[in-house]
């Protein structure tokens, strides 16, 4: 290089000057996308919030919905059928995955040879690939055909999409305890099952909590499963799985369509809680996670 | 003095001896440089001056901000967001850290060859043509890839595997790589951290090898916690320590610096002493 | 890790005998059912949908899939407008929200600062939480309309020599409010993968490049993405699964209209959506048997999406480490 070069640091020369262009062209870029990110999720919150908030009262939460658009009368009421509706839906599906996903974690982290593992590991994958709406039509096709809609079968279908989320996150949490309590247990003489079910699942609650509770989050607001098992749904609150009952995702699915301003109200507002629930539920798996991490590292020696 | 020590010095001093300061051209002035991570001081009040077409090496015991010391030198510390600096650092007379300097032009004419080896995953070819091209030298370009890395006794060994992955080589292929990618780009410094650490005996006589060869195109500041080497390969040899404060606080200082055989035979400051001759560090 | 020598314990074991071992059975024999169930419900997936979609399957054959007529009154179905459907907004979607979610991912890893990184992340991934159902009630009443009145007719005047951007029309629900729809959902889960695998690419390599003295694009686009091009594309086939997947944000604002037009402001529709929209009864068997036809071939691009990206990830983890 000759001396002439050195002089580089301070004159830019025009190729340097391009280069820097285009490098702030960039970043530029970058800032613009994630401003766009914020923003979207910003305005979709705010809308909701906005809209939502000026339908909630206490009616939502009393009374139900009835086809009132349709022969006139009071129009906008309440979402109560689907509030109730969807605790019990989403109540039988937490029932349904929670201890088969259990079962899965254990087999493979307990007592899967490693090619076992790996092809569980696969199916799990793929069944959370498959989307919610085939699920659905799995599920109409196994028992709605034969036996009619129920929240029974919207229960199952959300199950099974609750499934590869509670099957993962409790093997995860089973992985990090450490070998040596399984050693240390079966050495005193205790068996394999007293083992695992007495010293080591206990460990685990906490984290296979926060899988649960984000599967619920997660499944709250699923409607394609709901549209063919458990969507077609009577007038008035009802309580029995074996009907099919009204939820706040298909009511605010419904509700959406529809042209008059009081149901869309209703939608929002329905929306506005669905959301809530959501922040709320993973705000508190969140919670479980960090309390859970700090007992089990409390509790490694 | 350890006798090992004395014999490298002996075997280098086949090497002619240097003019006297004021004739050598200077790379770089540090004056009063003081670098400080957050709200602790890596080195304080460093001064020194940086010679063309020598072998500068940088010793001294772990902790004592070799390492930091000579990012300064290429801006590199930028990177670091706690980082901040006083001082100043003059290359060829123009201040590095002006306020209009560009870091990358900085790094351009100023290079760096990291403790362990870090190649692209690309191939051999590719990791000496990346740099040519961004920078814009793309005339001549395999010309320039095979000087380069003839220059870093690279070019026999991968001639004909050019475009294989430099993932395959080994680490001391792999280093010799990465001189090859930092002077195909012509920098007029070459800053080195530690090059030969994560090598083995054979791979690090290699690079030490190319140091004499090449320090007639390039000037070198090479840190190393190994003495003999920098007794084998320098030329100016600067002695860095840790010095304790009231509070405990730890920070960096320039103890001594001087031609490689002084400081290594006849130390003025005790503390270098000690360290030269493994008394301490 | 798993399989530890019990036999030679229950040699040494005094009190454990029949009971312990009764246990031990049944517990591992509930859990490999349950495991082994797993698999099964996979394969029942694919049996019970496979049966539900006979019916159709045996009347229309293979030209159920390019056939665009959806005919209640003469019961004669085809695929052919949804898949079309399927096919432009989830390419559409691809298109937008990749570069998008590439620059969040550059933003959080290389250019924001330290304070901003954590709260960004965390929205990014709240956008994810959203129920689509929700996305699709804003994209009915908010979106569509104000891309109605404030998008389409400039898109329009200033591309409207690609058949692509034609007349706007009036509606509000039409293909490009749900390609703007589905870019918003599939747009966190190409973010977030794709910021983890920035943040692995080790600092040394990074630093290699600086030290070159490239500006941080250079090196971004010299290191950063050739080191993670495998994941980025495994990224973007698991955000396009997402897309063709979704049935319900895209029912409600894509205007169910069956048939093709290349113009994206006009109506449309997509598999997911017609199996949405007619969830409240179908007028005949064939029709809900036609239906479930469309299901199975969602079920089948599902699943061979999912298993290339797979192989993706670790064809290009084996590339990366090896000499080739």
């Amino acid at each position: 290089m000759s001396a002439a070069d050195l002089n580089l640091l301070q004159r830019p020369n025009d190729r340097l000057r391009r280069r820097r262009l285009v490098n702030l062209g960039m970043e530029v870029l970058a800032w613009l996308a994630a401003a766009i990110a914020v923003a979207i999720l910003g305005i979709v919150v705010w809308s909701v919030a906005k809209k939502g908030a000026g339908a909630l009262n206490l009616d939502l939460f009393t009374k139900s919905q009835a086809n009132a658009s349709l022969f006139g009368g009071p129009v906008r009421q309440g979402l109560a059928n689907a509030f109730v509706g969807t605790l019990i839906v989403v109540g039988l599906a937490t029932l349904m995955a929670l201890p088969f996903g259990i079962l899965i974690a254990i087999y493979v982290n307990e007592f899967a040879p490693r090619a076992i593992k790996s092809l569980v590991g696969l199916t799990l994958d793929v069944l959370a690939g498959v989307p919610a709406i085939v699920i659905g039509i799995f599920v109409f096709s196994l028992i709605v055909v034969a036996h009619g809609q129920s929240a029974y079968a919207g229960g199952f279908a959300l199950a099974v999409i609750m499934l590869p989320f509670v099957a993962r996150a409790t093997i995860e949490v089973l992985a990090l305890v450490p070998n040596s309590l399984r050693e240390a247990a079966l050495g005193v003489g205790a068996p394999r099952w007293r083992v695992t079910l007495g010293v080591v699942l206990p460990q685990t609650i906490g984290g296979v909590l926060t899988g649960a509770t984000l599967a619920v989050a997660r499944v709250a607001g699923e409607t394609a499963p709901l549209l063919y098992t458990c969507s077609l749904v009577a007038q008035g609150t009802h309580w029995n799985p074996s009907q099919p009952l009204q939820t706040i995702p298909v009511a605010i699915f419904e509700l959406s369509e529809s042209a008059s301003t009081d149901d869309q109200a209703l939608a929002w507002a329905g929306a506005l809680v669905l959301i809530l629930f959501i922040l709320f539920a993973s705000l508190g798996a969140r919670w479980l996670a960090t309390r859970s991490r700090r007992k089990m590292l409390g509790a490694v020696r | 003095m350890s006798s090992t020590i004395e014999a490298a010095v002996r075997v280098e001093t086949k090497r002619q001896p240097l003019p006297p300061r004021e004739r050598l051209e200077q790379v770089f002035d540090v004056q009063d440089l003081t670098a400080i991570y957050g709200s602790k001081a890596a080195l304080k009040d460093v001064s020194m001056e940086v010679y063309k077409n020598l072998v500068t090496a940088v010793i001294g015991p772990s902790g004592c901000g070799k390492s930091t010391f000579i990012r300064c030198l290429n801006r590199m510390n930028d990177l670091v967001p706690s980082f901040r600096q006083t001082g100043t650092i003059r290359y060829h007379g123009q201040d590095i850290g002006a306020r209009d300097v560009d870091p990358v032009a900085v790094r351009r004419t100023i290079g760096m060859v990291f403790q362990r080896p870090n190649p692209f995953p690309k191939s051999i070819y590719d990791n000496v043509a990346w740099g040519l091209k961004v920078l814009g030298m793309k005339d001549d370009l395999s010309e320039r890839v095979e000087r380069a890395l003839t220059q870093a006794a690279l070019w026999d060994e991968v001639r004909d595997r050019l475009k294989a992955s430099a993932l395959g080589l080994s680490g001391g292929q792999q280093q010799r790589l990465c001189i090859a990618r930092a002077i195909a780009v012509e920098p007029d410094v070459v800053l080195m951290d530690e090059p030969a650490s994560a090598l083995d005996p054979i791979a690090t006589q290699k690079i030490e090898q190319l140091l004499h060869e090449l320090k007639q195109e390039y000037t070198f500041v090479i840190v190393t916690h190994n003495m003999q080497q920098a007794a084998r390969v320098a030329d100016m040899t600067a002695f860095f320590s840790i010095s304790r404060g009231e509070e405990g606080e730890r920070w960096g200082e320039l103890i001594e610096y001087d031609e490689t055989e002084k400081i290594f035979t006849a130390p003025s400051d005790k503390r270098t002493e000690d360290y030269v001759t493994g008394r301490f560090g | 890790m798993t399989s530890l020598d019990v036999s030679a314990d229950a040699a040494r074991r005094p009190f454990s005998g029949r009971r312990g071992r009764l246990g031990d059975l049944l517990l591992q024999g509930a859990a490999g059912i349950a495991a082994l169930g797993a698999l099964v419900l996979v394969g029942l997936i694919a049996w019970k949908v496979i049966q539900g979609a006979r019916l159709s399957i045996s009347t229309f054959g293979l030209s159920f899939v390019w056939n665009t007529t959806w005919d209640q009154v003469h019961n004669v179905f085809g695929a052919g407008a949804f898949l079309y459907g399927t096919a432009v907004t989830s390419f559409g979607a691809l298109i937008l929200a990749t570069p998008i979610a590439l620059g969040i991912a550059i933003f959080l890893t290389e250019l924001a600062p330290r304070w901003v990184r954590g709260p960004v992340t965390a929205l990014v991934e709240t956008l994810a939480a959203i129920p689509s159902v929700v996305i699709g009630l804003w994209g009915i009443l908010v979106l569509g309309p104000a891309l109605r009145d404030h998008v389409n007719p400039v898109l329009h005047s200033v591309l409207g020599f690609i058949p692509l951007f034609g007349p706007p029309g009036t509606y509000g629900s039409n293909v490009f409010t749900a390609i703007v729809v589905l870019t918003i959902m599939i747009l966190p889960i190409i973010a977030s993968i794709s910021r983890e695998l920035f943040l692995s690419v080790p600092a040394e390599l990074k630093e290699g490049a600086l030290g070159l003295g490239t500006t941080r694009w250079e090196m971004i686009r010299g290191v950063v993405f050739p080191y993670s091009r495998g994941g980025v594309a495994a990224a973007v086939i698991l955000g396009f699964g997402r897309a063709i997947g979704e049935a319900i944000a895209v029912a409600q604002v894509i205007g169910a209209f069956t048939g093709i037009s290349i113009n994206l402001f006009h109506p449309g529709n997509t598999a997911g959506g017609q199996i949405a929209l007619n969830a409240q009864g179908a007028s005949s068997g064939l029709e809900t048997s036609s239906l479930i036809y469309l299901a199975l071939i969602l079920l089948v691009f599902s699943i061979v999406v999912n298993l290339l990206a797979q192989f993706i990830v670790r064809r290009s983890a084996r590339r990366l480490w090896t000499a080739t």
